[in-house]
């Protein structure tokens, strides 16, 4: 029985690779495709470990919301929009790279240090379970208005989105 | 024999170094899209941290995760606007910097 532990074991450190590169790669390739393509191992490494933290339901959601839905809005847009293919090597090492380096370098030793030292009291015993009927049975039970309200924000940024797209399409043809 | 996938830490430090590595992309700003690529993965992040706290902190296991439902929906809104405000924005000034976008600025 041992052996399967150390097989999960492994699994976990290797999403925890697949997140960590791919989220590096997301913010320092020059070309924004790959950007794109990182975004998408550190989106799929993150459903590992929603796997790993007891939910297949969010697991399917992360790789079907995050992996195929917005990564393929944001490949539609670069390709749509024009933008440059390549950053220039100036832009990427820019006035702000140091700021950058530095301001996140010291946000996560922070944020590090306060997770660290604080006090977490794990839970003994649980009310529910991780099924997905409980959780079905709590969104439209409990939080009934706010799966309405998110269903509303959805259609308001949808709307939005056709407005933004279309008003200089009008202009263009006036 | 402790395992590291059983630790509340480990999940709390793969969060904070999303948080940072968003951070670190949205300060370094390229372009809008770049900005949006960090802005998810800052999202992410906070999702992951929120099912940590889920798993091992809460007593009821639902509401994390439907937080974090509700996280990937803001997410997926968010990501379609910011998309067509770059389509716009690339067809009025011919570029998506957002250094030069800055006519409001004066």
């Amino acid at each position: 029985m041992i052996i399967y532990r150390y097989i999960a074991e492994g699994l976990f450190i290797g999403f925890i690779m697949l997140v960590m590169s791919g989220s590096i790669l997301a913010v320092r390739s020059r070309i924004l495709m790959h950007a794109v393509l990182g975004l998408a191992v550190s989106f799929l490494g993150v459903a590992g470990l929603y796997f790993f933290l007891g939910s297949m339901f969010l697991t399917l959601m992360q790789i079907l919301i995050y992996v195929g839905a917005i990564c393929v809005v944001l490949v539609f847009g670069i390709m749509v929009g024009k933008t440059p293919k390549e950053i220039d090597e100036k832009q990427l090492r820019g006035k702000h790279s140091i700021l950058a380096v530095s301001l996140s370098t010291v946000i996560f030793f922070m944020l590090s240090a306060s997770v660290f030292f604080a006090k977490w009291n794990p839970v003994t015993e649980k009310i529910g379970d991780f099924s997905m009927a409980y959780l079905g049975k709590n969104m439209l039970y409990h939080y009934c208005l706010a799966f309405e309200l998110i269903s509303v924000i959805l259609l308001a940024a949808i709307i939005g989105a056709i407005i933004l797209a279309r008003g200089g399409r009008e202009a263009d043809l006036g | 024999m402790t395992l590291l996938s059983t630790h509340l830490y480990s999940y709390l430090f793969i969060a904070i170094f999303l948080f940072a590595t968003g951070l670190y992309g949205m300060i370094q700003h390229r372009s809008i899209i770049g900005m949006l690529i960090s802005t998810e993965l800052i999202l992410s992040g906070a999702g992951l941290n929120f099912m940590a706290f889920n798993r091992f902190i809460t007593p009821d296991p639902a509401i994390g995760q439907i937080f974090t439902l509700f996280i990937m929906g803001i997410a997926a809104a968010e990501a379609a606007i910011v998309i067509s405000f770059s389509l716009a924005v690339y067809r009025r000034y011919q570029t998506i910097d957002p250094e030069s976008v800055d006519k409001l600025r004066y």
